[in-house]
This record gives C-alpha cells, structure tokens and sequence, in this order.
C-alpha cells in the first residue's frame, strides 16, 4: 500500500530508499562516527546503527553548525544518508543539504513525520515536488 | 525570491564563478524558508574546522579561491581544528596539519582575517543593534542574536562564504521581526552566580524549548549578568536546543518588558532546582580517576583567563590529568602580557591558541592521548563530547582545578 504524504518544498534530487525512523534530533557532530558510518552518541535512539544510503526520518536539529560542512564531507565519501526528513529543518542543515546536493524536507501536512513513518518503510522522496510515497509492507 | 538588478547579475555570473555560486546557494536556502528577498549584511564569521571541511571541504574552499572570490565584507572565522604551533604533542597528525594550513591560504587568498575565534563580541567587533549579520558558530548567533540585538540566522560554513562572497544573505528567519517575537516563557526561581550554573541554566531552557524556531522569554533573572556568564548561558542553549535567540525581562536590549515580545499571552513554565539537577546528573561523577580537563567551548575572555590563573597559582595538576584551556589570540596576548599563561602553565596546563577542544579532532586526540573521563565547567562542550567516545562530567572551575590536582573528580 502506497500512502501519499505532502510536504513544504525542499532541496536536492528525488531519491529513493529504505526509511531509518527516530523521535529524535540530528547532529552530524554530536551524533554520528562519521567514519564508521554509525550513529555514535550513546544517548541517541539509533545508536550503534548504520546511516549509510538510508532515508534518516528524524523530529529536528540540534546543536551546531558543523553539519553544514559535514553533510558535503559525508557524501563526498560516499558515506551518506540518500536523504533526511524532518518535522522541521533547521538552518543548518538545509545549508549543509544544499551544498551536498542530498535531499531534504520538511514541515509534513499530516503532522509528526516520525509516527507518520516506520523504519523499513521504502520511501520515494520528490523534494521538488514536496510529496513523499511511503510503501510499507505492515500497514 | 525577487532579487536586485545587482543581485541578478551575481546570479547570471557577472561577478565571477564563485559568486554565481554562492548566490544560487543562498537562493536555494532562501526559497526553503519562504525568503522574498535578500538583506544585505555588515560582517560575516565562518565555522570551518577541517574535521568537519574533510578533504572535500578544503578542496571546495580551494576552488572557490582559485576562481578568484573575494570577499566584500568584514569576514572573520570561527577557531581552527589545529594549533599549528603545538599539534603533535597533542596527537594530531601531519595531514590534519596540511589540511588546516591548505584552508587557512585559500581563506587568505579570499581576504578572509583568519580571527579563529567563537568569542568575537567579546574581542573583535561586537555587532550593534538591528545590524543584519551573516555568523556561524551558535554561541556566536546567540550571543549577537540576544545580548548585541543584532540579526542572524544560524549560517553553517558554506552559507557564511556565501554570504561574505555577495554581502547578503537571504531574509528569513531572525532577520524578520515576527519571528523574534517570544513563543516559550520560562521562569527562574534562583539566579545563578557560576559560569558552570549559568550554562546549566541555558541547557535546561534549550533543551525543554527544543527547537531553531522557538524562542524562550525568561523571567526571574534579577540582576544584569556578565558579559561571560550570559556567554555560558547562550552557548550551552544553542547547544541543547539549537535555540539561536532568547529574551531576558528587563536585561536584553528587545525586551524591557515582557509586552514587547508578546511573553504575556504565552504559559509561564518555572525552571525547578529539581529541572537543573536532572541536566546536570548524567554528568556526575564523583570519585572517578579524571584523564583530562578542557577549559574552552566558548574560548575563555580575558577574565575567565584571570580567574583561572589565580586558581592555578601555586599548585600543580596530578601527572595523570592532563588540562588543556582553548582561548583566541586575541586574549592569549593579553593574557602572556598579565602573566595568566605562565600561572597555568606552572599548573601544568597548556593554553591552546585560536582552538577549540571540540573541533579538535576530538575523537583521534581521545584515542592517541587515551582519554575517556573528561571534566569541563561547560555545560556546551559536555553536550558534544559524548558522541565523540568520552565519558564528561561537569563541574565549576574552582572544582576543576582541585580535581585536577588530585587526579581524580572531587565534585
């Protein structure tokens, strides 16, 4: 079943990929181990588990303003998210999503994206277009 | 985003490769947040410490030079990863060196001023009320933000090139007066007098606020903090909450009452003691053997520097802790002058110069140097290291030295 989900327009290409979902916040600097590829702040709730060519869904920022660098330094490596989404998009990370090219929305009409969106989920994400096709095999 | 005829022509690449670039940079960013047009500012301030450049990050910095960008404005930068004059020791290596040397020249090449420091309103030039700014660095935003009354989003390396490469940036956000109007009210029931108390204070608000567009009204603080304490206070919000402004009742300059950010229609939430003791309990650590004491996140004013020295004066660090303080050069020449750097070197401490501890390679210098348990009195720099593989505890500077001197965390 395919459900339809609508957002503000965002930044970078239509991508698609398997979801990686948290009630969470996002800092490439405080969270991840950017060389393993993993999430890396104890604290975090995807912990221990692996970012690379997912489509994260997280609530928002946190923290600084090195994601904005990071972002680009992580695709330039090919170790990368394909996307994030977000309930809202700060402004760092749409500045780090702009100069990396990775896709980025935010602000869902149907509410909290993070409940709207299970892990495993396959997404096709249309940033242009503000719309995002969730298909999931449990619902 | 309706744009100048000088703007058009940046856009069309009149001005050169890379100012084509940044413009269509700051465009993309501006038609995200509902941008209609571009405001024109007075100084930028660039993060850019090469852990978060990488090699990428540097090349892009080169080519944009090699295109032949200046920049049109005041542009400053945020500290460096690498104390050039003392990274061996502290186990980085060469090629972190090579890296930062390549992104310092292509920055000079650009006529950036390589300022290297995260406490500009302290030391260079203090942005003045209602002046539209382009800064990084989130202590940095919400220092100018809610103490100067200036006007700047969060801007992240790139959009600050941008921003020093056209002299705009787009207008959203804190640039727009609705969207510095107070959405979260807080009250305080005690005021605190500690550097460390004071960040604690502004974790516990960001935290709870929770978001880049909130913005927390406090009341409750009686007095007018120091310059340092409302330093602490910001940096330690933006940390925990990505907060880039915040209004205090009768002290900061946009709100001398609580009208004049629309507080009275909002829900009064207290902050307890009980609030600020659940922050600060995950970084507790009594008893603990303590491998390293970092003094920084922001740098350390002259002051801070002061009273750290007088702390040091006469005693010596335990020979396994080590105690590193990060200050900009700014003030480590005032601070050699008055004698501070040779208290704490006597200590046993070194003073890093136009760095900071956690855009240091945090996680490699942990691994070479073998430190895990670390003790700060910012509530900003435990927030960060926690992911780069330490185990932080907070305390107050006075609790810091003693702890350092015995080797183990005291309180």
């Amino acid at each position: 079943m395919t459900i339809k989900l609508t957002c503000h327009a965002g930044i970078g290409p239509k991508v698609e990929g398997i979801a990686l979902v948290a009630d969470d916040n996002f800092s490439a600097r405080y969270d991840l181990d950017r060389i393993k590829g993993v999430f890396s702040r104890p604290q975090h709730k995807l912990f221990g588990q692996s970012y690379k060519d997912v489509i994260l869904v997280l609530n928002t920022a946190k923290g600084g303003v090195a994601t904005a660098w990071m972002l680009y330094e992580m695709t330039s490596r090919l170790v990368a998210p394909k996307a994030i989404l977000l309930n809202q998009a700060n402004t760092i990370l749409v500045q780090g999503a702009a100069l990396a090219n990775m896709a980025m929305v935010d602000r869902f009409d149907k509410g909290d994206v993070t409940k709207l969106i299970e892990t495993g989920d396959h997404l096709v994400v249309d940033p242009q277009a503000g719309q995002v096709d969730v298909n999931s095999l449990n619902r | 985003m309706k744009l100048t005829d000088k703007e058009q022509e940046m856009l069309a690449g009149k001005a050169g490769p890379a100012v084509k670039w940044a413009m269509e940079h700051q465009l993309q960013v501006g038609r995200m947040f509902d941008a209609e047009d571009m405001v024109t500012v007075s100084q930028a301030h660039m993060m850019a410490d090469p852990e978060s450049l990488g090699e990428s990050g540097v090349q892009f910095t080169e080519k944009i030079a090699e295109d032949g960008a200046r920049v049109c404005i005041p542009m400053i930068t945020d500290p460096r990863g690498v104390d050039l004059a003392w990274y061996e020791p502290l186990g980085q290596t060469e090629q972190m060196a090579d890296l930062e040397r390549r992104f310092i020249a292509a920055c000079q090449t650009m006529g950036i001023m390589m300022t290297n420091t995260c406490i500009n309103y302290q030391t260079i030039m203090p942005p003045v009320f209602g002046d539209h700014v382009a800064f990084g660095d989130t202590g940095v935003v919400i220092y100018s933000n809610s103490v100067c009354g200036a006007r700047s989003n969060f801007e992240g390396g790139p959009s600050a090139l941008a921003a020093g490469l056209t002299g705009r940036t787009p207008r959203y956000g804190l640039h727009l007066d609705e969207k510095r109007q107070a959405t979260k009210r807080y009250v305080v029931s005690s005021n605190p007098q500690d550097l460390m108390e004071w960040g604690v204070l502004g974790a516990t608000i960001g935290r709870m606020s929770g978001s880049y567009w909130e913005v927390p009204v406090i009341e409750g603080i009686e007095e007018a903090p120091t310059s340092d304490q409302l330093k602490h206070f910001g940096a330690a919000m933006a940390s925990y909450g990505s907060t880039p402004l915040f209004h205090i009742v009768g002290i900061t300059p946009e709100c001398r009452k609580l009208t004049d950010v629309g507080g009275k229609m909002l829900n009064p939430t207290p902050v307890t003691e009980e609030m600020l003791d659940v922050l600060k309990q995950p970084f507790t650590a009594i008893g603990d053997p303590l491998d390293v004491v970092v003094f920084a996140a922001p740098q350390l004013s002259l002051v801070e520097m002061a009273e750290l020295a007088n702390l040091c004066d006469g005693r010596q660090r335990a020979e396994t802790t080590d105690v590193l303080v990060c200050t900009s050069a700014q003030v480590y020449s005032d601070a050699v002058s008055m004698g501070y750097v040779k208290q704490i070197e006597n200590f046993g401490g070194r003073v890093l110069v136009g760095t900071c501890f956690y855009q240091q390679y945090a996680r490699e210098i942990g691994e070479a140097n073998g430190w895990t348990r670390l003790l700060s009195n910012s509530a900003k720099i435990v927030n960060i290291v926690g992911g780069y593989g330490y185990q932080p505890a907070l305390g107050t500077m006075q609790a810091c030295v003693a702890s350092a001197e015995k080797g183990v965390i005291l309180s």
